[in-house]
């Protein structure tokens, strides 16, 4: 327990010189900050609105993936569960508000994470991966024949309100700084558990499970925490995105809604804070310009493709690629 | 007629036998999973994709070349184990000595590839198979009508699974495969060329996939998303019986259809998902699966 709390300490220590000595990192953090405030002027904020509930969709399954080493094929079902929720409680409550409707859908998630969790994390590796998967089909099955959902059709029309009676959501832009927002937060609390203390025991595991147990850690009991928190936030970017599109349909339940999540975080680099943006704006855009263009038709064929090229060529995603490449040339410096 | 449990005994027992057909395919596929995790320890994702690219090499070769379904059932899983062999020796091989989930991973986006690219080609609606017409027709029982054709998918797939496990467990190649399983560095040692056997054991399972699938043709409409939705109910199939065992995946695989079958007649609502809940009931009582080693 004292060898790691050290190393902890250490870990800490050195990533709090580091984040002082590496100001161009803040920097980034405030660019990109600067940019998503002006990017509504510039691009469709319907479209960059997607792309953020996606990128928070890709981060909360990052920080599972990335940062605790469980690989979930199932996390559509906490992103469909978000979604109908806020969804059903908004088109039958058209006075309720949208930030009750977000929690309550976020909640839901919260709820279905912690009885998924606690089954999944009885198995390990390829197993985990694959009773994720049975459960998330098990819900795609719920949401087809439950009478909320309605089945094939889905749930349109769902009216996006006004927030705290002031602002008018209809209005893209106004919405989209709410987005926004709740990105932001979204992404400011997974920076700041992945550097706690509690994440440092996350990655404690991702390494060396059986040490980690054996410094005394209930191992369990941080895997299910960080499953529920994952599957939390995932939750909230189904709820938020029901808002955007306002509608909600099987396509968030479905394994390929599944697969495309783990395709955003492998393309922009697992186990990296940015990668999970980066991989999620690149994934959308793609899809976005394709469906624009001949190769419509080919999405799927193509995701597939890049599938495979980053799992043979390309593990560490873009991000990580960068990382890697920017230590090299720290190291070529300091020679 | 006869009543049991207020449903007609016909009723029942046909259930029962779609139940065992259904198991029958369980019982292929995921012995082909077994085989490959066996010697590759990776999950091959696209094994649903496999099963499906063989009922549609069955289909197209008897459009277009006339293949019967006698010669298809022979030849589409050559074909079609001899493609998951270049696939295991240009992309799987590659990958190897990595985290076993990239294998996964890989696997997954060429099923995406193959399901993508047939569904361009083909459309999503299913085409039909003639049934052979040597297994046309059907017995009458007295208390059930049985189809020909599914007494023979039965057959076939017992018998077929049957050999697997004699290859495996009672062979000495079979014996060569169970000790690379346990330690291929040495069997290595030994002047066994374990890399020729993980390609053929890969090959295998695609095979026993593409041959489930030819079995399939008939019985099911053949479309490009056909393999998907009964992979996953596969895998849950898996996670309850564990891959340790050959035996123990053919008789959780049969066991499962048997399982729905018995739902779709008292409780329709929950046919879809009744392996998923004895999944969830298997991890909750006993998490390393009913035949499974590992803890």
């Amino acid at each position: 327990m004292a060898v790691l709390e050290q190393e902890q300490e250490r870990g800490a220590a050195s990533a709090g010189k580091a984040s002082r000595r590496i100001t161009p990192l803040g920097a980034l953090y405030l660019g990109l900050f600067v940019l998503g405030l002006l990017a509504p002027w510039v691009a469709y904020p319907v479209f960059l609105m997607k792309i953020l509930c996606f990128a928070l969709f890709a981060s909360a399954f990052n920080l599972l993936l990335g940062f605790v080493g469980l690989l979930s094929f199932g996390h559509a079902a906490f992103l469909a569960t978000g979604a109908y929720i806020t969804g059903f409680l908004l088109a039958e409550y058209p006075g309720l508000s949208p930030v009750l409707g977000i929690m309550a859908g976020t909640l839901g998630a919260v709820v279905l994470g912690t009885l998924f969790g606690a089954l999944a994390i009885r198995r390990q590796g390829i197993y985990f991966a694959m009773v994720t998967l049975a459960l998330a089909q098990m819900m795609f099955f719920f949401f087809v024949q439950a009478p909320f959902t309605h089945g094939e059709d889905g749930l349109h029309g769902v009216p996006r309100g006004e927030l705290f009676g002031l602002f008018d959501l209809k209005n893209n832009h106004t919405l989209y700084y709410f987005v926004f927002a709740i990105f932001v937060a979204a992404f400011v609390l997974i920076r700041r558990v992945v550097h706690s203390p509690f994440g440092q025991v996350l990655k404690a595991i991702r390494e060396n499970e059986p040490r980690a147990i054996s410094l005394g850690y209930h191992t369990d009991a941080y895997k299910l925490v960080a499953f529920v928190l994952s599957a939390g936030l995932a939750g909230l970017a189904g709820a938020t995105k029901t808002l955007v599109f306002q509608l909600a349909s099987l396509g968030d339940a479905s394994w390929h809604m599944s697969g495309e999540v783990i395709l955003m975080t492998l393309l922009g680099g697992v186990g990296t804070l940015l990668g999970p943006l980066v991989g999620s704006g690149l994934v959308i855009g793609l899809q976005h310009q394709l469906a624009q263009s001949a190769l419509g038709d080919w999405v799927s064929v193509i995701l597939g493709a890049i599938f495979v090229i980053c799992v043979l060529s390309f593990r560490s995603g873009i991000v990580g690629e960068c990382q890697r490449w920017l230590e090299k040339r720290k190291e070529r410096d300091e020679v | 007629m006869t009543m049991i449990f207020g449903i007609p005994l016909m009723v029942l027992f046909g259930q029962l036998m779609l139940g065992l057909i259904n198991g029958a395919f369980y019982a292929l596929l995921s012995l082909g999973l077994a085989v490959i995790f066996g010697l590759l320890r990776i999950i091959n994702f696209a094994h649903g994709a496999q099963y499906m690219l063989g009922a549609f090499a069955a289909l197209l070769g008897a459009q277009y070349l006339g293949l019967n379904y006698w010669a298809a059932l022979i030849l589409v899983p050559l074909v079609v184990g001899a493609l998951g062999i270049v696939v295991e020796r240009l992309l799987l091989r590659r990958i190897q000595h990595l985290d076993h989930l990239y294998g996964l991973l890989l696997t997954f986006g060429l099923a995406l590839i193959f399901e993508g690219t047939l569904v361009n080609l083909f459309g999503v609606s299913g085409s039909s198979y003639p049934i052979p017409e040597a297994l046309s027709g059907g017995f009458k029982l007295g208390f059930m009508f049985l189809p020909t054709y599914r007494a023979w998918v039965l057959v076939a797939a017992l018998v077929v699974c049957f050999a697997v496990w004699f290859l495996i467990e009672r062979t000495r190649l079979g014996a060569y495969l169970r000790a690379g399983t346990e330690n291929p560095e040495l069997v290595q040692a030994f002047g066994i060329n374990v890399p020729l056997m993980v390609s053929l054991t890969y090959g295998l399972g695609v095979a026993l996939a593409a041959f489930a699938g030819v079995l399939a043709a008939p019985l099911y409409p053949v479309s490009p998303t056909m393999g998907s939705n009964l992979l996953i109910v596969v895998f849950a199939v898996v996670v309850i019986g564990g891959m340790g065992s050959i035996l123990g995946a053919i008789l959780t695989g049969l066991a499962m259809g048997v399982i729905e079958g018995l739902t779709k007649v008292f409780y329709p609502e929950a046919a879809n998902t009744v392996i998923f809940v004895v999944m969830v009931m298997v991890l909750m009582l006993r998490p390393a699966g009913l035949f499974g080693k590992e803890a």
